[in-house]
This record gives C-alpha cells, structure tokens and sequence, in this order.
C-alpha cells in the first residue's frame, strides 16, 4: 500500500501542532514538580531531576492564602452554582420551548442579548445590592450571581434541545392527566439528561474558572476562592515560581478533570449552543 | 381556561426575577451613573466627551508610531487585529490538519486545553513564559537569534507587554474556533466531494468551491464569538500586568475596574462600562438573532 506524502507532512504537523500547545502547559508542570533550584535556569535543564510534591505541599499550606481552603470554597461555590441555573434555567427554556404567551419573543430575545454582556457593565451597582442585601462577603451572595449570569445561555441551550424532543410523549401525558409540571419533571428532564450533562458540566467549570465576579464579591482571606488565591500568591515585587506554579496545576486540573471524563458533553454543550443541529 | 394562562409565568418567574435584579437592573443603574457628575448632579454626556478625550483610552501622541501605551480603546483595537484573524486561521488550519490524521481527538485536546483552563492561569502564563531567565519563549527567540526580544521579561515592558498578553489569548482560544470549525468540516456531506472527484476536481478546488462556502457559517459563529471574547478581556491581562507597565496593556475591562474599585471615580468607570457594553452589542444582536431565526 503506497503511502501518500501530504498524509505523512498532515502527521508530522499534527504532532508539531501538539508538541507546540503542550509546552505551556508542560513549562508550568516542570517547575511545580521540582525544586526551584534545578530550574532557576530553565525548566529544560534535566542534568540534575528530583521530582518532588514539596512544592504542592507549600501551595496548599500557603502561610497567607492556603490554596487547600480556597479549592474547597471553589468547589462548594462551583457546585452549588450549577445545579440552581441549570434547574431553574430548564423551567424558563421549557416556556419558551412550548407554551405561548404576550410578549414571548421580546423577552427571549432580551435574556439571550444578556449573554453578551461584559460584567463590568453591572458591577458597580452589583456591589451596592450585595451590601444592601447583606450578601457582600458571602458565599451566598457569589453563587446567586454566578446563578443570574449563567441562566441566558443555559436557557439558550435547553431551550434549543427541548426543541427537538417529540411534543407526542407530552402529549399523551397531558391526556392522561398529568399536569405541565410533572411532565416538565417526571417526562422532559429525564428525557433531557445528555443536554443536562453538557451545561452542568460547562456552567461548573465556567464558575470555578470565574475571577472576576469573586474579585467584586468575596474579600476576606478566608472566603477567597482558588483562582483569586492564585494572584494573592503572586507577590509584588518577588515571584514564587515554584509554588506558584504548583497551585496553578491544582487550580487547573479540576476543570481539566471535568473535562476528560465528560468530553463529549462538554464538546456538545460549547459548540451546541453557536452551531446549528 | 384562566388557570392555563399562568402556567408560563410560573416557569419563567424564577429566571425573570434573578436576571432583573442581579443582571438588568444593575444595568440600568450603571448607565445612570454614567450621566452623573462624581457629586450626583446630571450633566448629560459631558462624563464621555471627557473620557474619549483621555489619552487613556485613546492617545494619538503615541500611536501607531511610537511604544504603547496607546490608549485602553486602541488597545483593545490592537488585541481585534491580532488576535481574531491568528486564532481564526489558526483554528481552521488546525481544524482540517487534524481531519485525517490518527490521534488527532488526543492533539484536539491539547489544543482545547486552553479553554478549559481558568484564564488567570494563562495570565500566569504570560508572565512566565516571556520571562528571560526561564521563559521557554525567550529561549526559542535567543536559539534564532533575536536577542533583543530575547532577552528582556517581556511583561515588564512596554514595548512587548500588550503582545504577551494577545500571544497567550491566542493559545487559550485558538481551541474553540477549532472545535467549531471541526463541527462544520464532520458535518459536509462527503458526496459533494465525491461529486467533484468524478469531475476530476484538484484537492485545492474542492477546498475552495466546496468546504471555505459551506464554511461560511461557522465562521461567522467563531468571529462573533471571538470579537466579544477580546472585548471583554480581563483575568489575562490582570494576572500578567494588571495593565502595566505604565498602562502599556491597559484595556477597557480593567480601566474600568481601577476607576470603579481603586480610583473610586464611579461616572468614569460607568462611562467606561457602558461604552464596552456599546461595542459588544453588535455581536449581541447577531447572536440573539440568530437564536431567535432558529426553530
């Protein structure tokens, strides 16, 4: 069998494509996984290698900002911050999937028009509610925004995918005297659960993933959450490499987790939502 | 029949109340605010000629001739320039590389690394990877000889900070034009091709009469979504610079929270918040309309 040239140069710049995109993440990796002496002079220096956890140990146990406690914030937020959107985003996108009502497409169209909005356009007054409401400063206060700001484009996505689902199940139901409720419930969320998967799963690691919503809501030390600890870890005039780079590993690998075992999902739920079909 | 009637509002009220208080009325108040004087009066738009007048957002003694910084607007300008035609090209490049290729799904990953990953990380990023001493960059730059990049932290300049920044949002997005693009590429109907071939058509043709047309779609999908990516760039740029060195990769986002949180200067940082909310409100209406076209 004759091998053809282009497919042989397509292998050779895909695994140069891959050894390229890798390196970042391979750069950050070395250093946290080594003493920060044997890589003052370029992590590629492999003369001397002792791998070694210390560096993760002093990330976690960090004396002003332990990356331990600001994962486990990260992860309560994150947690409940997808499931509350993604039920109440469901009962919206049902409306809009199958009921009609006075002004329907207006209100549609202005939830998916806050989808792109940038957040600094609310973040003042955001400020002054959450003092106002008590909530400045708590973990409450985060998760109810996360909720507001992840709800226009998981209504986009369930409502698209409600779309598709055969209206005869509903029907027969209806006739058999269900009420729209428990057919929302009991017929068209478990119906549904791929298209659950794939924004619970997105709406997680956008969240755990967020900065700045957390920089205008959570401020004292011990309420931080994981990304937030990792620039506090930064230092002003000294950079602390090593740890540094050992809590940007833990920082990233939850989403990347999240990631390879719901690929699929995930996949769906990012390209879903722009892509027709 | 009147029971019918509120069956809807009982499944939107949830959704329609939290987005009302936490996202649309905050709005409204911002934009409020940016017709107000610091001291609380109305003065109409006298807060925005002021703010487009700042050489903070738009400095023509600098630019284009001479190092940034340039201004927050141009900027972001710059980030558009660069950023949306590399991750674009980059993307689809990579997308119809990877099409026939083994193994491609492990290096499809690897690229989408980067839109997994929190973007404070790539901030981090930045940072290290143009560093002098150990930045993986400046080791590459020195091997092909440009020792003047090579050599320098390029997140402590200003000639070099506002390109790390872009270079790193380059290798954190480059991963969604290509999903998307490999989306649409899975999805052509392999009998066109066939067609062609009956035709005797070259691969370069089929490339250009069938797969850039049928393309077509996808890339205004990656564009729009990319466009409002670089408008509202923010944890990179924080993380790596905070904006600096001497506002040399300042952009809107950031300006607008050091007036709103550090300066306390409330009707700027409003002015600022609502001219970005301006500018992402084209690509808004793409997408709502398109949404809304869908059935």
């Amino acid at each position: 069998m004759k091998v053809k040239i282009s497919t042989i140069v397509a292998h050779v710049v895909a695994l140069l494509i891959g050894v390229v995109w890798i390196l970042p993440v391979v750069s950050i990796f070395m250093v946290a996984i080594r003493p920060i002496r044997e890589v003052l002079h370029g992590w590629w220096n492999f003369k001397e290698f002792h791998p070694t956890l210390k560096n993760f140990v002093e990330a976690l146990n960090h004396p002003t900002t332990p990356l331990g406690r600001g994962l486990l914030n990260s992860f309560i937020i994150a947690s409940l911050a997808m499931i509350t959107p993604v039920f109440i985003a469901a009962l919206a996108a049902y409306a809009f999937a199958r009921f009609s009502f006075p002004i329907k497409t207006y209100l549609f169209l202005t939830i998916i028009i806050m989808m792109a909005m940038p957040q600094q356009m609310v973040a003042i007054p955001l400020f002054q509610i959450m003092i106002k409401l008590g909530l400045i400063n708590t973990y409450l206060g985060l998760i109810l925004v996360h909720t507001a700001w992840g709800l226009p484009w998981i209504i986009l996505f369930l409502r698209n995918f409600f779309l598709t689902l055969p209206i005869e199940v509903e029907e027969a139901a209806r006739v058999d005297g269900a009420s729209d409720f428990q057919i929302f419930l009991r017929i068209v969320l478990p119906m549904s659960l791929p298209a659950l998967l794939s924004v619970t799963a997105l709406q997680f690691t956008w969240v755990w993933n967020d900065f700045f919503l957390a920089l205008l809501i959570i401020y004292s030390p011990d309420k931080l959450v994981a990304t937030q600890r990792i620039v506090w870890m930064k230092g002003k005039y000294h950079t602390p490499w090593d740890t540094l780079c050992a809590g940007a590993v833990l920082v990233m690998i939850v989403p990347v987790l999240v990631y390879a075992i719901l690929q699929k999902y995930y996949v769906k739920g990012m390209v879903g939502w722009v892509i027709k079909g | 029949m009147s029971q019918k009637n509120t069956t809807p509002l009982f499944f939107l009220a949830p959704a329609v109340i939290l987005i009302i208080v936490f996202v649309i009325y905050p709005i409204v108040q911002t934009l409020w605010l940016s017709f107000l004087s610091p001291k609380g009066e109305f003065v109409g738009l006298r807060n925005y000629a002021q703010i487009l007048r700042s050489k903070e957002i738009i400095n023509s003694d600098r630019f284009p001739f001479e190092c940034p910084p340039w201004g927050a607007l141009i900027h972001n300008a710059v980030w558009i320039a660069i950023h949306l035609p590399l991750t674009v090209f980059l993307g689809l490049f990579f997308a119809i590389i990877l099409k026939d290729v083994k193994g491609a799904s492990i290096i499809k990953s690897i690229v989408f690394l980067g839109m997994v990953m929190p973007m404070v990380v790539g901030g981090l990023m930045a940072k290290f990877l143009f560093d002098k001493d150990i930045g993986i960059v400046n080791v590459v730059l020195r091997f092909i000889g440009l020792h003047s990049l090579a050599d320098i932290s390029w997140t402590y300049h200003p000639e070099t900070a506002l390109f790390a920044t872009i270079l790193i949002g380059v290798w954190m997005w480059t991963g969604f034009s290509m999903i998307v693009y490999s989306a649409a590429l899975a999805a052509i109907p392999r009998e066109y091709y066939e067609a062609a071939e009956i035709d005797g058509a070259s691969s370069f043709r089929k490339f250009i009469h069938i797969t850039l047309p049928l393309l077509k779609p996808a890339t205004l999908v990656v564009v729009v979504m990319t466009v409002l990516w670089e408008l509202k760039i923010f944890d990179i740029v924080y993380v790596a610079t905070g904006g600096g060195p001497g506002e040399a990769s300042m952009v809107l986002a950031i300006l607008m929270y050091i007036k709103a949180f550090v300066a306390f200067n409330f009707s700027e940082a409003a002015v600022l918040a609502t001219l970005l909310t301006l500018l992402t409100l084209l690509p808004a209406i793409w997408i709502a309309k398109t949404a809304v076209g869908r059935k």
